[in-house]
């Protein structure tokens, strides 16, 4: 599946995923679930090439939260696209824990879904190719928010303060 | 459940574009009075209605279902429960109102 | 009322855009139903037994005249010439085509209305108290925060996909309108002891198949805390609430599974860990919001003219209406109007675009432009000169309107049922309209006194049932609608979830077992005692004793 940027870019995967420690690719950088990469955290000390996690949409963010400081990508899933759950996640790695690697969203991934999941700090997609194309225009259709966000849009209320003040 | 009662079924759904309900013939056309649909009672062949049916789910009907009939002296089929009953006249407390006034008064229900 | 400015416009103009190009991409065959059905829900559009239905919010129930004359038109050009007002505050249009229902909300965002997430797993309509401004003993007008808390939650990107629906209500008065125990965050207006004015936060409270009062989490909350807290229980709760199973999704039963006192410690964590202030809104836009709410300018009028006093001596009728439909209000001189939309025989709640014309109408000439749509599916009119009342009494009578009998047996809440869902199992309109006809005598009705008949035509509760003095519920029982009945729900500040009296009545027989509970009332009530108030003295007993007598 196509891998794309916040922006609806197609970009080039790095990463491998693979399942247990024994696939692990030797210089690559790898995705493992994290599970696997917890129980063996100490034997992943000084690998030498980048290192993810996948976690499940139904596991806390605060068991990888130690660890953070190791991991270059964050994998969150949408088995299916109304299971929100990876949102919430996203957004407490971002904030709670103030990640800046990368945060990947698959599974079941919609256009329609493209500006929660960037403004909840998502900033990698696996989607399809027609999702793919739609991404940008997506972004663009609405226009005002309410809400602060990880992406670069002002919340109204600041918005017509700032605008009132200028006045 | 109706769909798991036994006896003959038609299959029934909404269509798409504006909800009305509609009923699968035995051309594959989606009527809009439940006389005119099809009807099997081998389980075998209401599964092959149900087929018949989901084919038209993209652009045509949305959730087409087998629901139970009772065929008439004339071999139509007509709804037995009491909500399929109600889908195919319209609400029983606005008589004014849905397919059984457009079939008292043919011509008055609104072009769409 | 709160008016839109350019943010709040452009972005319901953008999301009727956005909902055009989503049933462009269903028609076409590029979504599938599974695919478009959650992203319809989110604006509104259900599919039910005969057609497409659209619910139009009514953010906390408050409409100005000119919204409501464009819902009357909608009605009359997309629609069958009527409208539905429901128990959360919004209306129902039961007839649009789903290929006519983005010009529909293009027409209703001209006027700053739209169906943003009115149905969905996602935090719907904030609903309030109908007297919210009016009523005596208010702390505040809750409405202020019912606007905070919608604009907050409008497309919230962390929390449009829920385990499932989210619904809030907040009330600024002890007297509880807004039935704010029987929802998923009930917020009371409250003062700590210094006199500040905050919220008593509660949480769990539902209807459904799992009726729940809910439990206070934080007794006083500060204003200035009210967003970071409720996105510290959302996110508990998108987090923890249930996906395997629909029918355990709601937060009441994540606060059932783990107590209500680890639930609040949960949130309290999470809130602890938010950054400060990160939600507080900036400085003056509290202000901005709560100048939308600010009192109008009230004449100084005596209280009780003597002609409105000579009115009600003389003309019995309208004396009868002034003591079922008209309330106190906060400003001497001034009273509450309630516009029944229970006429003997129609459905309960709905009104014909013309009904919606003329209260429009009357609401620009008698109440300063504001009409209010109450959880008990009635409008109010909540600024009348009291010396305005009889000529507003006449004209209601003339269209209809002024059906004497809001809180009477007659005034009963009831989900469309049968005749139009396709969730239900039983009717419910005509169960109602045959109550009304064996109670049509208004005496009668006046004599029983305040009685809240509530009816659901299935276990999802939309009719409240849980919460009516009589509660009825429809079932099917092998093919036939059966109608169980419970007594003593409330949904007051003393909320209370109804009794189950024992076994159900078929649709012929239920309308004079309700009669007998009445009887029965009659029978054992004290001097002035409301139903409620018999049953909670007497319980269930005396009503069961009467109702199976027989068996």
């Amino acid at each position: 599946m196509p891998l794309i940027d916040r922006t609806g870019w197609a970009v080039t995967d790095p990463w491998v995923e693979v399942e247990t420690l024994e696939e692990l690719p030797d210089g690559q950088a790898a995705i493992l679930p994290a599970e696997v990469f917890q129980e063996h955290r100490h034997a992943l000390d000084g690998r030498n090439a980048a290192l993810g996690v996948r976690l499940p949409n139904d596991q806390p963010v605060d068991e990888i939260a130690p660890d953070l400081h190791r991991l270059d990508a964050v994998v969150l899933e949408f088995p299916a696209f109304k299971d929100g759950r990876a949102y919430s996640q996203a957004r407490l790695l971002r904030q709670r824990h103030g990640y800046t690697g990368e945060i990947r969203a698959t599974g079941d991934v919609l256009q329609d879904q493209a500006i929660f999941l960037v403004r909840c700090g998502f900033d990698r997609f696996e989607v399809d190719a027609h999702t793919a194309e739609r991404w940008q225009a997506a972004l663009r259709r609405i226009s005002v928010v309410y809400q602060p966000g990880r992406d670069d849009s002002t919340p109204a209320p600041w918005r017509r303060h700032a605008r009132r003040a200028a006045e | 459940m109706a769909s798991k009662a036994k006896g003959p079924k038609a299959v029934t759904a909404n269509r798409l574009s504006d909800g009305v309900v509609v009923y699968l013939t035995p051309d594959d056309r989606w009527a809009e009075t439940p006389d005119q649909a099809d009807w099997a009672e081998a389980p075998e062949d209401q599964e092959a209605l149900l087929t018949r049916a989901q084919a038209f789910a993209g652009t045509t009907v949305v959730a087409p279902y087998l629901f139970q009939v009772i065929p008439q002296a004339d071999g139509t089929p007509r709804p037995s429960h009491m909500k399929e009953v109600m889908r195919a006249n319209g609400p029983s407390v606005r008589p004014d109102l849905g397919k059984q006034a457009e079939l008292a008064h043919p011509g008055t229900g609104e072009e769409r | 009322m709160y008016r839109y400015d350019e943010f709040d416009q452009a972005l319901v103009n953008d999301r009727v855009e956005q909902f055009r190009e989503q049933v462009n991409r269903r028609l076409s065959g590029e979504l599938t139903e599974d695919q478009f059905k959650p992203l319809r829900l989110m604006n509104g559009v259900y599919l039910q037994l005969h057609a497409y239905m659209l619910r139009v919010a009514i953010p906390y129930g408050t409409l100005s005249a000119n919204q409501l004359r464009t819902l009357a038109d909608v009605a009359r050009r997309y629609d069958k010439g009527y409208g539905h007002f429901t128990t959360r505050q919004n209306i129902q249009f039961n007839w649009p085509a789903l290929k006519d229902i983005p010009d529909l909300l293009s027409e209703l965002a001209q006027v700053e209305m739209h169906a943003i997430q009115t149905s969905g797993n996602c935090i719907r309509n904030v609903t309030a108290d109908q007297y919210a401004g009016v009523a005596a003993g208010e702390v505040e007008d809750p409405r202020v925060y019912a606007e905070i808390i919608r604009q907050w939650s409008t497309l919230h990107p962390e929390f449009s996909f829920l385990p499932r629906k989210f619904k809030v209500a907040v009330t600024g008065c002890r007297e509880d309108r807004a039935a704010v125990a029987v929802h998923d965050v009930g917020l009371r207006m409250t003062r700590d002891d210094a006199g500040e004015p905050g919220f008593e936060v509660l949480v769990g409270g539902g209807q459904g198949r799992t009726p729940v009062i809910a439990k206070t989490i934080r007794n006083f909350l500060p204003k200035r805390h009210l967003l970071s807290y409720l996105e510290a229980v959302l996110r508990v709760y998108n987090q923890l609430g249930r996906r395997d199973n629909a029918f355990k999704a709601r937060i009441k039963i994540l606060v059932n599974s783990v107590g209500a006192d680890e639930f609040a410690r949960m949130v309290e964590e999470e809130w602890q860990a938010m950054p400060d202030q990160e939600l507080d809104l900036p400085d003056g836009e509290l202000e901005r919001i709560q100048a939308y709410f600010a009192p109008p300018a009230y004449h100084d009028l005596p209280d009780d003219p003597p002609a409105y006093a000579a009115w009600r001596r003389h003309d019995p009728e309208f004396a009868r209406w002034v003591q079922a439909n008209v309330a106190a209000h906060k400003q001497p001189g001034y009273a509450i109007v309630n516009v029944s939309l229970k006429p003997h025989g129609g459905a309960p709640g709905d009104a014909t675009a013309e009904e919606m014309e003329a209260v429009a109408e009357l609401a620009d000439r008698f109440a300063l432009g504001e009409i209010r749509v109450t959880h008990e599916q009635n409008l109010t009119l909540p600024d009348v000169r009291q010396e305005d009342l009889y000529e507003l009494w006449q004209a209601l009578a003339h269209h209809g309107l002024a059906t004497a009998n809001v809180g009477l047996i007659s005034d009963i809440i009831a989900c469309p049922g049968l005749d139009y869902c396709s969730l239900a199992n039983a009717r419910s309109i005509p169960v109602a309209q045959r109550i009304q006809e064996r109670f049509a005598d208004l005496d009668r009705q006046h004599d029983i006194g305040e009685l809240k008949v509530k009816i659901s035509g299935c276990i999802n509760a939309c009719g409240h049932h849980h919460v009516g003095h009589i509660g009825i519920l429809g079932v099917d029982k092998k093919g036939q609608e059966f109608y169980q009945l419970t007594i003593g729900g409330s949904a007051d500040e003393t909320a209370s979830l109804g009794e189950i009296v024992g076994k159900g009545f078929a649709y012929d027989e239920v309308v004079d077992a309700v009669e007998t509970l009445v009887d029965a009332y009659l029978e054992h009530r004290a001097r002035g005692e409301a139903f409620l108030d018999t049953y909670r003295r007497v319980g269930a007993e005396p009503f069961r004793e009467k109702l199976y007598a027989a068996d």
